[in-house]
């Protein structure tokens, strides 16, 4: 089409407001972090690094994220096989509330689990205290609460792509002689492994960086139930040189995995054409 | 092919939602025609009910049944108590702020959200893929993360030379921070997919760029940005850790919802906590009944 | 004349798609530009449109220099070949949808959309959403838009591409019975010998870039100036170093004046058709020769495989010497239509 020079500027000007708009708001905020962090030069992120507390927090962080992943890979691959391959009563509704985990508040999620969890009030914590099985306040309700925030994402990814391949070679697979467990292990699997790696990179991310929930299940008590986030807040709000640096220095961390995974992440995603 | 509305198939994949996590195009209103063609479930056998049981009652032990208890501890103590909770002048003051910021942010996203969609789609520059990165980075951010990140350019020490920090305007950043990547990531698939043929039909039938943008593709981009408007609204009323160290919480002030449940925890006014998450929770119910809404209409153009 | 096209030229990067044509079409003529795939003649058409931009020349539409103009001020109507509907406009919407930019009375448009249904047929249609439509009926939409603004001229790119075999005939034969109706100047793009030789009053064959001959469909299928204007429109077969129609061949059992000798090497029978495959004693090596003659004909004359025959063309049949060694053979002929040369299909 004609390219007249009124176009041009149209597109010049727009390209310009949303570098600038980006600029503003993620890129210039997001270097500033960075540079805060190493200010000082690189030997007080080093030391903040081996307090045993950040130590801790991010040994937690770890292992809270790894079971809320493994959790939801196998509930996700599950849920995503019934919801795509089978039908039954109430599917539309379960395909709907699946997601519902994404829109809800993080101190709602937190606050929910308290109610239902807390060894003193809560409907089955009772109960589970009793049991000799503590849940808020202690690990298993961090992994909980890690959990339902993330637990949609395997399933977003994986849906799309079981619709996608469709059951023709399940069904080749199975006139072939596979069993059920041949047929998911050999043809469906293989099938799915990238949408499902990319699920799971997803949930890593969200467990690692989830804040508000575990705020409100764990209590925060730093070596015991103090993950990466509550620790970036506690220092934050601290005094001192050293605090600022600490929180800095997590909250770096903390971002580089995230950009980390995003990078993981784009380039997993089959490149798609964003120009014409 | 014929639409027909309501068959099981075209439920498959309601919500045109971008992860939490970071973005992708997948699963966006332009993946719907690919999901309705695949026409293979068949009913459940013994091992897979076995499946779903099990899958239920875990869904059902996290997420069913501590949220219905939210419903219940809100309604606990009567009709009453609960609207005591609701109408007390800071929860009051709490939730104006919340919704009216989130409006707000939700209006600017929708201009600057298409505005961005379009100059990746259509822009051709230089560090452009860098850019589809920036738009995730909220996604990925942990929220802890995103209010120290804010306050580095507008809070106390800002090299702008402003400070923000502890006001309205820092609700306002942290919710325009975390919403960013939605209505972007919900447009730029539905942007893509659009013929260019139907931008030449519209041209030589006469109208201009400016007549065709707003009689042709708008009205193709208008279910998309509604659903990141959803979403994105969604996600402002309930955000919280980016307010933490960037707002200051002060009541009647910069306090918002999910702060203000935050604090009645803390003061163990579970009740009070209840009432205010309800609402933060209808609101959640509301817009994925408004996403289904749409994907269903956006069906019947494919 | 209602285009004036002169030494209208195109490049994309280092393909030349267009090289310097110049082309008249006149007044409410029906006109084909068939070339194979990639020959240019979908540029040269966006070209007339302005929806893209040539290098060099010009183009007068309507004795008006319409070169520098962009697309909305040409008035040209312009049916793509996967119908460009306007989604999540109703088919009334679509239709009416270049005279509401024209900023017409809402009254004046429904009356006009209304008569432009009943021409396409789809006034019972006309509150459907596009995708409720058929792949004919959506052309059908989009051709009662392009003709909603009255254009000076109707383009059309490939306008039954998209479509099912039996459709696009039917609707070839509207086209034709539309025009003849409404007399605009129409000029549609075609890889269709059948098509462009079925519909059009005149056909512009366009191969790499240029136009290889321009004439009305007898002209060229009787007359052909190349090799390629002869393969392209129809199928060929070589005899004696010329390209001769498989129809246009005479076939005996014994000799007769100017015949060449062969035998049946294969006997294929399709329907109504018999397709013999001649191998010419004066040489073996040659690939055999084609030649189509009708089953009763087949039948009269005993013809089976093995039989020795004689064959040369008809009085007056269309040839064309042979100046480079064709790639064409018998087989590739019968059996492989998306051979090199552009395959005609007998159907």
């Amino acid at each position: 089409m004609h390219d007249t020079a009124a176009h041009r500027v149209t597109r010049w000007a727009l390209r310009l407001i949303v570098i600038g708009y980006l600029l503003f708001l993620v890129i210039w905020p997001v270097a500033l972090v960075a540079a805060k962090t190493f200010s000082n030069g690189l030997a007080p992120v080093i030391d903040a690094l081996r307090q045993p507390e950040v130590i801790f927090a991010f040994q937690l962080t770890l292992s809270a994220a790894f079971w809320a992943v493994v959790i939801n890979t196998i509930f996700g691959v599950g849920i995503s096989l019934l919801l795509v391959r089978y039908t039954f009563p109430g599917r539309r509704a379960l395909n709907a509330m699946v997601d519902l985990p994404l829109s809800v508040s993080p101190v709602v999620v937190g606050l929910a689990l308290v109610l239902v969890y807390s060894g003193r009030t809560g409907w089955l914590g009772q109960s589970l205290e009793q049991a000799g099985l503590q849940v808020i306040y202690a690990p298993p309700g961090i992994i909980m609460a890690t959990a339902f925030v993330s637990l949609p994402l395997v399933i977003r990814e994986l849906v799309p792509v079981l619709h996608e391949i469709g059951t023709e070679q399940e069904q080749a697979a199975r006139s072939l002689g596979a069993s059920g467990l041949q047929t998911f292990v050999r043809i469906t699997l293989p099938a799915i492994k990238w949408g499902l790696i990319y699920g799971v990179v997803l949930s890593l991310a969200r467990s690692l960086g989830e804040f508000g929930a575990v705020k409100i299940v764990s209590g925060g008590v730093a070596m015991r139930t103090q993950t990466a986030t509550l620790l970036v807040e506690e220092r934050y709000q601290q005094f001192g040189v050293v605090n600022s640096i600490t929180a800095y220095t997590a909250a770096f961390i903390l971002a580089l995995i995230a950009v980390i995974a995003l990078i993981i992440i784009t380039s997993l995603r089959p490149r798609r054409e964003t120009s014409q | 092919m014929t639409p027909s509305p309501g068959t099981v198939e075209e439920a498959q994949q309601p919500v045109p939602t971008p992860p939490a996590g970071a973005a992708t195009n997948a699963g966006g209103l332009g993946d719907r025609h690919r999901l309705r063609r695949a026409k293979s479930a068949t009913s459940l056998t013994p091992i897979s009910g076995l499946g779903l049981g099990i899958a239920l009652i875990w869904f059902s032990l996290l997420v069913l049944i501590p949220l219905t208890a939210v419903l219940v501890q809100a309604s606990a103590a009567g009709w009453s108590a609960y609207w005591d909770a609701l109408s007390s002048p800071q929860t009051l003051a709490a939730l104006r702020l919340t919704i009216g910021t989130a409006v707000l942010v939700t209006a600017v996203n929708v201009v600057m959200g298409t505005a961005i969609a379009w100059v990746l789609v259509r822009d051709q520059f230089r560090g452009k893929r860098l850019l589809e990165v920036v738009i995730d980075i909220p996604f990925a951010l942990p929220t802890i993360v995103a209010g120290l990140v804010l306050l580095s350019l507008y809070g106390a020490s800002s090299p702008l030379g402003v400070n923000w920090a502890n006001t309205r305007v820092a609700v306002f950043l942290a919710f325009l921070f975390v919403t960013l990547p939605f209505i972007v990531r919900t447009v730029q698939p539905v942007l893509l997919e659009l013929e260019h043929e139907v931008e030449e039909a519209a041209a030589s039938l006469g109208a201009s760029r400016l007549t065709t943008f707003r009689l042709v593709i708008l009205p193709s981009l208008a279910p998309a940005i509604t659903s990141g408007a959803a979403l994105s609204f969604c996600r402002a009323i309930s955000e919280y850790g980016s307010l933490v160290l960037l707002s200051g919480n002060l009541p009647y002030s910069t306090e918002v919802a999910s702060v203000r449940i935050m604090s009645s925890i803390e003061g163990d006014k579970l009740t009070e906590a209840a009432a205010v998450a309800s609402i933060l929770l209808v609101v959640a119910l509301i817009v994925i009944v408004v996403l289904d809404v749409i994907s269903r209409r956006v069906a019947r153009y494919a | 004349m209602s285009i004036k096209i002169a030494g209208v030229g195109k490049r994309f990067a280092d393909f030349v798609a267009l090289e310097s044509i110049d082309l008249d079409i006149a007044t409410g003529e029906l006109t084909a530009l068939l070339g194979p795939s990639g020959g240019g003649k979908s540029t040269l058409l966006r070209i007339i449109a302005g929806l893209e931009v040539a290098d060099s020349g010009s183009v007068e539409i309507e004795g008006v220099n319409a070169t520098g103009l962009p697309a909305q001020k040409r008035n040209v109507g312009f049916v793509f070949q996967h119908y460009a509907a306007f989604r999540h406009l109703t088919v009334a919407g679509n239709v009416g949808f270049g005279l509401k930019v024209r900023k017409r009375p809402r009254k004046e448009i429904a009356a006009r959309v209304q008569e432009l249904l009943e021409l396409v047929h789809l006034s019972q249609f006309a509150d459907r959403l596009p995708a409720q439509l058929s792949g004919g009926q959506r052309q059908r939409m989009a051709l009662a838009r392009a003709l909603a603004i009255e254009p000076s001229v109707l383009l059309l790119d490939e306008p039954f591409g998209a479509l099912d075999a039996n459709v696009r005939k039917e609707l070839r034969a509207w086209l034709r019975r539309l025009h003849d109706e409404v007399h605009v100047t129409t000029v549609f793009v075609t890889h269709d010998q059948e098509e462009a030789l079925d519909v059009a009053d005149r056909i512009v064959v366009i191969n790499q870039g240029r136009i290889e001959q321009v004439g009305p469909p007898d002209e060229l299928y009787d007359h052909p100036t190349s090799e390629f204007v002869m393969s392209f429109l129809g199928p060929v077969t070589m005899l004696n170093g010329h390209l001769v129609r498989p129809h246009d061949l005479e076939i005996e059992t014994h000799p007769f004046d100017n015949a060449h000798r062969g035998r049946i090497e294969r006997f294929n029978r399709v329907g109504f058709e018999v397709r013999l495959h001649v191998r010419l004693t004066e040489d073996e090596t040659a690939p055999p020769a084609l030649v189509t003659l009708t089953r009763a004909e087949a039948t009269a004359k005993a013809l089976d495989t093995g039989v020795p025959v004689w064959i040369r063309p008809v009085a007056g049949a269309s040839q064309v010497r042979i100046t480079a060694p064709a790639p064409t053979s018998a087989e590739s002929l019968d059996l492989s239509p998306a051979d090199s040369v552009p395959q005609p299909t007998f159907t």
